[in-house]
């Protein structure tokens, strides 16, 4: 690879590359993100290379591997270019098939994408309703680009904006664009990005300045991150230098946890070609800008996360957060003033200067702009990622681009911000999705987990869940984080054994206070969410727990019973699946449960036909 | 000089000052329990909490790590300070009901009840010998491990370190400690220094507590006996 020295090189080579661009060829294009791999995406890659090889038709085909395009229930799926057909869950036998179809131009119609309401096969993927609703301005980078290829990144359109802003070669202009374009962090607290960089560009010059890209994605059902990491590393890369240039820091560092090698190799990959090419070092495209990115990786731990625990971290120290005045924009990575945005913040800024603060701040609401990506799980049709404007109603996200339940039970209601966050009924799903109204609503944006939850979902077990989460996972330097998620568990445990009272809800919420208003960090202080969202919506459901002793979703193992109806057509399934022998019956018989023996494991109700199994 | 308020009083500090520092100054009081003057301020036990700020906006912040800004408005004891004073005090008796410095601090605040359920741990984590081992020992013999429920102080992997002198500095600090020194039972004898020295400091006169940091020395007690 040569090693750029101007802004002429840099543009000669994107022309070249541009103009060597081969759209017309068919191209197969495989998304194998880490969720995409386990559904067996590397099948699909090695079948297909195997037949374009044995076939010769590896001028008439091309293959791209890229990121994962953010619908997981469709995993694996394959997109061919350049018409846009879309053929979800392709089964490895079928891959021949398609390639096939692919060599004679041909659409192979059953094995394309059904809309679920209509009963209609749908060709072109941005008819699919999951795709259609949404606006795709960072993850559709993740179709077009191979993570590991920079050329494929710079030919679509890659570094351009870092080449537009060097050739201005004002700062200022930067970070007046940045402000302009009323982008706030999308790791969860919302802080303006502009000012952040204003910050730091005002802080005096002597030891050096520094950018973390905070890359600690903890919340359980969330992946934004790991999704724009493994799709589009450059994306991060040129945000971080652009941001650089903005603010005058000569270092920076990637902070990814351990659990996403596949980012981690992607970047790691991305960060040698940028290097190689000339886009990171001493003297970047022969401006006199020296930047260099290093990647560390993280220990596990959730509240690293949480900035100051996080220079913690990168420093080698323990991951416990600290004091904040002095800000890591005074203070951060070994004393020097340090600016941390998230990962999904770094991909936007490229797309800022680009497209223009006016044209990005059209997108969203007043005080959100922009899209912004959630990880769209749970009890839902379509899981996966979707990216929406700032502002849509959550109604629009779960029934819209969600396609609504995934059983036939109800959507009862939305966990968003992970184990920080809230939970939102669904009777105020018309809520828009901005940073103000999620906060007012008792929730948090957070970095973008949005969980679906069913009528088959006990809100005492949620809250419990979550707080299990965070009492292992609090730092323990706060006395009232440590002792109170840990009181918090114990008290809902006992609610939702049947030994609560009412006394220990009063308790509860005033402890729950407590913690907010006494832990330092943002982990401790948002840690009582869970609990206090789901008393504030909720509360019927702890009381019924409480006075009748009844779980009325049929989670809470120590309230609940199963037992047979008159349903029950005597088929022996139940019996024969029952580990614990607790089922007994003759064929053709109504089945009897033993409740002594029961453990209450729910495999009976899922494996019978009939409806015959009850949950009382 | 940085001009504050705390609870309506003017004060002029100087930079680097905490709330804490100032606020005792004025004769304020506010318990701790993880604070020691001479060792680096934590945070760990949330005593000290204060209300900065005005209007809509206070906050709840720990006194002892938060330094003094020009302007600030400081509440020592508001009710919100008291409710979050008094549930940290009930937590931290339904842990460690056997300290006699919690105890103190407990019924000073008219702690009549505590609601959880009773555990008797002796460790409150507060971090005292941590940074006491570190920072005047010079030592960096014991440390946290763990996070979360399983965090705890101890010497790596548990095994005696080698540079532990044994001087019983961090149980001298504890709040809540249980363990002290008792020299007439061997194995829970800190350093064995004053049957170790010559002479031997329990038959001379001659060193008297001078020697031993615990306090009181329990050889010296029993030779007041």
């Amino acid at each position: 690879m040569e090693s750029l020295k101007s802004i002429d090189n840099f543009k000669a080579l994107q022309e070249r590359l541009i103009a060597d661009r081969d759209l017309a060829t068919p191209t197969i294009v495989i998304p194998a993100g880490t969720c995409g791999q386990a559904c067996g995406a590397n099948d699909l890659i090695r079948i297909t290379k195997r037949e374009l090889l044995a076939r010769e038709l590896t001028e008439k085909i091309h293959l791209r591997i890229t990121g994962c395009h953010g619908f997981c229930e469709m995993e694996p799926s394959i997109l061919i270019e350049p018409q846009e057909t879309f053929y979800p869950n392709v089964d490895p036998n079928n891959m021949v098939k398609i390639i096939e179809a692919v060599a004679r131009g041909k659409v192979l119609e059953d094995l394309l994408f059904v809309d679920p309401e209509t009963g209609e096969r749908v060709e072109k993927k941005d008819q699919v309703p999951f795709f259609k609703n949404q606006v795709r301005t960072i993850l559709s980078r993740n179709e077009k680009v191979d993570p590991i290829r920079i050329y494929n990144y710079i030919e679509t359109g890659g570094y351009s904006s870092l080449a537009k802003v060097l050739v201005q070669g004002n700062p200022a202009w930067v970070i007046k664009e940045i402000n302009a374009s009323g982008i706030r962090g999308r790791g969860g607290a919302g802080f303006p990005t502009g000012v952040k960089w204003e910050l730091l560009a005002n802080q005096p010059d002597g030891r050096g300045k520094l950018l973390i890209c905070n890359a600690d994605e903890g919340d359980p059902g969330a992946y934004m991150d790991r999704g724009v990491l493994e799709g589009n590393p450059h994306g991060v890369i040129e945000g971080m230098l652009i941001g650089a240039f903005g603010t005058g820091a000569t270092e920076g560092v990637i902070y990814v946890r351990n659990e996403y090698p596949l980012a981690i190799k992607h970047m790691i990959i991305a960060l040698r070609q940028a290097r190689e090419l000339g886009l990171l070092g001493e003297d970047i495209l022969g401006m006199e800008f020296p930047f260099d990115i290093n990647l560390v990786k993280g220990a596990g731990a959730f509240v690293c996360g949480e900035e100051t625990a996080l220079i913690q971290s990168i420093e080698g120290k323990i991951g416990e957060p600290h004091q904040r005045p002095p800000f890591p924009v005074q203070k951060g990575i070994d004393g020097k003033p340090t600016a941390i945005n998230n990962v999904e913040t770094w991909a936007n800024i490229p797309v800022i200067i680009e497209r223009g603060a006016p044209e990005f701040a059209k997108t969203g609401t007043k005080n959100s702009s922009g899209t912004k990506i959630f990880s769209l799980v749970g009890k839902i049709k379509n899981t996966g990622l979707v990216e929406v404007p700032m502002g849509i109603t959550i109604e629009e996200i779960v029934n819209g681009i969600g396609g609504g339940p995934a059983g036939k039970v109800k959507i009862k209601a939305v966990q968003t911000g992970g184990p920080s966050g809230g939970c939102i009924p669904a009777r105020i799903f018309d809520l828009p999705v901005d940073y103000k109204s999620l906060t007012e609503a008792g929730s948090i944006m957070g970095s973008g987990g949005m969980i679906v939850l069913d009528e088959n979902t006990c809100m005492v077990d949620v809250a419990k869940y979550f707080m299990n989460f965070l009492k292992d996972e609090s730092c323990g330097k706060c006395f009232t984080c440590r002792k109170g998620t840990q009181r918090m568990y114990e008290i809902l445990d006992d609610i939702s054994k049947g030994k609560g009272t009412l006394t220990h809800l009063e308790l509860l919420e005033e402890l729950a206070h407590v913690v907010k208003d006494t832990a330092m960090c943002g982990l401790g202080q948002t840690a009582p969410n869970p609990v206090l969202s789901t008393l504030r919506y909720f509360h019927d459901e702890y009381i019924e727990h409480i006075e009748n002793n009844h779980c009325p979703a049929g989670v809470c193992k120590e309230l609940i019973t199963y037992s047979i109806n008159e349903n029950c057509t005597g088929c022996l399934l139940c019996l024969e699946g029952c580990s614990e022998k607790a089922i007994s019956g003759k064929k053709k018989k109504r089945h009897v449960i033993d409740p002594d023996k029961c453990i209450k494991c729910g495999v009976c109700k899922s494996i019978c036909k009939f409806d015959a199994v009850d949950v009382m | 000089m940085i001009n504050l308020s705390i609870n309506g009083l003017d004060v002029s500090v100087e930079e680097g000052t905490t709330v804490l520092e100032a606020a005792r100054f004025m004769g304020f009081p506010i318990p701790t329990l993880c604070h020691k003057d001479g060792l680096s301020p934590y945070g760990a036990c949330r005593l000290c909490v204060v209300e900065i700020g005005e209007g809509p906006k206070t906050k709840l912040v720990s006194s002892c790590t938060y330094l003094a800004e020009e302007g600030l408005k400081v509440r020592t004891a508001s009710s919100r300070v008291i409710r979050a004073r008094k549930m940290i005090l009930e937590l931290l008796l339904a842990s460690c009901p056997q300290s006699k410095t919690i105890q103190d601090l407990a019924a000073a605040h008219s702690i009549r009840q505590q609601r959880f359920r009773q555990e008797y741990e002796d460790c409150i984590l507060c971090g005292l010998c941590v940074r006491m081992c570190e920072e005047q020992m010079m030592a960096k013999a014991i440390g946290f491990r763990g996070r979360g429920e399983n965090r705890s102080i101890g010497m790596p992997f548990d095994i005696q370190s080698e540079v532990c002198r044994l001087c019983g500095a961090c149980m001298y600090i504890c709040p809540a400690c249980q363990l002290r020194c008792t020299f007439t039972e061997p194995e829970r004898a800190i350093c064995g220094g004053c049957e170790n020295l010559v002479p031997p400091c329990i038959e001379k006169d001659q060193f008297d507590d001078m020697m031993c940091y615990m306090e009181p020395c329990v050889a010296c007690e029993i030779k007041k006996d």
